[in-house]
């Protein structure tokens, strides 16, 4: 039953260390940063489908997550539509909006298609700015209180719940789909365009699936981030935020299930350790982002399979 | 129509600028196929290093050629950094680059500052009447020095031995190796110059728009919008596509919208990505990796 359902080991890991973990924290801030590692790693996992699956670079899902959730906010706070179904509503709209994107941009290639997806990006990033009547501009916009069919999310706990519970799920999903056909259809295409379409897979319509799903996790996880924060503002749809996600994914390791969710939990904490350095913050994370890239250019993750590899090869 | 001449001087400008910024990111792209998305750091530490140099004590111009070495510094450590990590994964080289940026704004607040500053122009406050509008000195200066540095590369690409040997590593870099082209001489000096060319352009603008530790930012993503729209891997399309950016930047600025000004050049990029991916002046086709 569990390998056909694929309950696999690292599943089962995961989900024990996102039980225990919370017994070791001390107090709300605690939560409050586990809770974004949280949802900063269900970005990284769509994005990570994406760019290590697909072969797609994005540098423009900060933007796709900032806009969507505020969609959803400005649904649910300015019209008094429930937030879940403020977040249907996000979720329907960017899926229409990514796909309708996703036809010319991913006809580009390499550096054209980071510079394309990074142009959309910026430029969501100045609407959001500047139509300060619908989103409260670079001040940002408070959001009401994060409630499903009447129950409402109020302590951390119940987000960790909420968090841990969808994070786990999508990486359950996400493993399936990986090893799925469509998974199989996915590497060929990050092998090869050419080969891929010569035995007959419609690459165009492939890559545009696993753009729009990733951006509907990076709604999800964007407006999720915005109910839990009380607040919404047009940073979480920066340039800066966009480009936080991108060195997630390839400092975990690309085309890796829990290289995507090690990055973010790393980059959500490293800036969190760093703040006792002050003025130093900026250079040290930039100085690590270095290091690792020279380093491990294939990600934390991979260290770790090397690691475990080594240790499975000496018990034999 | 005093007006449009108005914001066409302005916008040929700071054109220039962009010209300059994109200049650099083809350098370095020709010579190594990297996207050196650092390149609007170097802008302003060149900018950043004048300033407080000049706040130092020492006179314009050997601040001005001090913040140039400094800068050039800079390139010639992010190539030795990228000769090391000798990873050929096109996304681990941008993040490489995206970390030394974060990392050179990082420095920037700490040898430096967070303020906004400025500087006087170096050749006065005075200005030209034109067309009913003013055209400052300053404006000038821009416009006379990206001149000059396009057509000196033109004529260090063409006509020195060094230059060509740059010229023939961007062609074929195994056919220059076994030329006897010092291949990685070539790429430092490309990263060199890149960096020198950037903090140019970033001494050139600080009188007229003010620097502080984040201006790359902005800077960089235009300089490479100018450098796709003229046609990556071109030099002159480079100042092309800075010149229309710029120019068209300040009509909008002008006529339509000054608070959507900065989304002119994405605009710009993605029209041009999806409808010319070849740029105005570029014979690369946009599917080249």
């Amino acid at each position: 039953m569990f390998k056909r359902y694929n309950i696999n080991r690292d599943i089962l890991t995961l989900s024990a260390i996102l039980i225990i973990v919370p017994f070791f924290f001390q107090n709300d801030f605690y939560y409050e940063i586990a809770i974004v590692s949280l949802l900063n790693s269900l970005i990284c996992i769509g994005l990570n489908m994406l760019m290590g699956y697909a072969g797609q670079v994005s540098l423009g899902h900060g933007a796709f997550a900032g806009l969507g959730g505020y969609i959803a906010v400005i649904l649910s706070s300015n019209y008094g539509i429930t937030p879940i179904f403020g977040i249907f509503i996000a979720v329907v709209t960017m899926s229409i909006f990514a796909f309708i994107v996703s036809k010319p941009i991913l006809r580009l290639k390499g550096h054209y298609l980071a510079m394309a997806t990074l142009g959309v990006g910026i430029i969501i990033s100045i609407v959001l700015n500047v139509e300060d009547e619908l989103t409260g501009g670079s001040d940002g916009m408070s959001v009401d209180s994060f409630t499903v069919f009447g129950y409402e999310f109020s302590s951390s706990l119940q987000w960790y719940v909420l968090c841990a519970i969808l994070l786990v799920f999508t990486i359950w999903m996400f493993t399936n789909l990986i090893n799925s056909p469509f998974g199989r259809v996915l590497r060929s295409i990050e092998g090869s365009e050419k080969a891929a379409n010569s035995v007959g897979i419609n690459v165009s319509h492939y890559k545009s699936i696993v753009f729009v799903l990733s951006v509907v996790i990076a709604t999800i996880a964007g407006s999720l981030y915005a109910f839990f924060s009380g607040f919404i503002s047009p940073s979480e749809a920066s340039f800066s935020h966009s480009i936080e996600l991108v060195v997630m994914v390839v400092l975990g390791g690309l085309g890796r299930i829990y290289g995507a969710v090690i990055g973010a939990v790393i980059l959500t904490i490293l800036p969190q350790l760093l703040t006792s350095f002050e003025d130093y913050q900026t250079l040290i994370y930039g100085a690590i982002i270095i290091f690792v890239m020279i380093f491990m250019p294939k990600g934390i993750a991979s260290v770790y399979e090397d690691v475990r590899g080594r240790l499975f090869a000496s018990n034999k | 129509m005093i007006e449009f001449f108005g914001f066409l001087l302005s916008g040929v400008t700071v054109g220039f600028v962009y010209a300059l910024v994109g200049i650099g990111f083809t350098v370095i792209y020709n010579s190594s196929g990297i996207i050196n998305f650092s390149q609007g750091e170097f802008v302003m530490a060149g900018g950043m290093s004048t300033v407080f140099l000049l706040k130092a004590g020492l006179p314009l111009g050997v601040s001005f050629i001090l913040a140039i070495l400094i800068t050039s510094m800079i390139g010639i450590v992010l190539y030795k950094l990228i000769a090391f990590s000798k990873n050929s994964s096109q996304i681990s080289l941008i993040i490489l680059t995206l970390g030394f940026a974060i990392f050179l704004r990082g420095l920037a607040e700490v040898v430096f500052d967070k303020e906004l500053h400025t500087m006087p122009s170096f050749v006065g406050d005075g200005a030209f009447d034109m067309f009913g509008t003013v055209l400052t000195y300053q404006s000038i200066l821009i416009m006379i020095v990206s001149i000059v540095i396009v057509v000196a590369l033109y004529l260090f690409f063409k006509k020195t031995k060094t230059g060509q040997a740059m010229m023939a590593a961007s062609i074929n870099v195994d056919a220059a190796k076994l030329m006897g082209i010092n291949i990685k001489k070539i790429l430092m000096i490309n990263f060199a110059l890149s960096a020198a060319i950037a903090s140019i352009g970033g001494v050139l603008l600080t009188p007229i728009t003010s620097t502080n530790y984040e201006v790359g930012i902005m800077l960089g993503l235009k300089g490479f919008a100018a450098a796709i729209i003229g046609g990556l891997g071109s030099p002159f399309g480079a100042v092309a596509g800075g010149l229309v950016l710029g120019i068209l930047e300040s009509l909008i600025a002008g006529y339509v919208s000054s608070e959507y000004k900065d989304a002119v050049a994405f605009v710009a990029l993605l029209a041009i990505l999806f409808f010319m991916p070849g740029g105005i002046f570029g014979n690369t086709k946009a599917q080249r990796v």
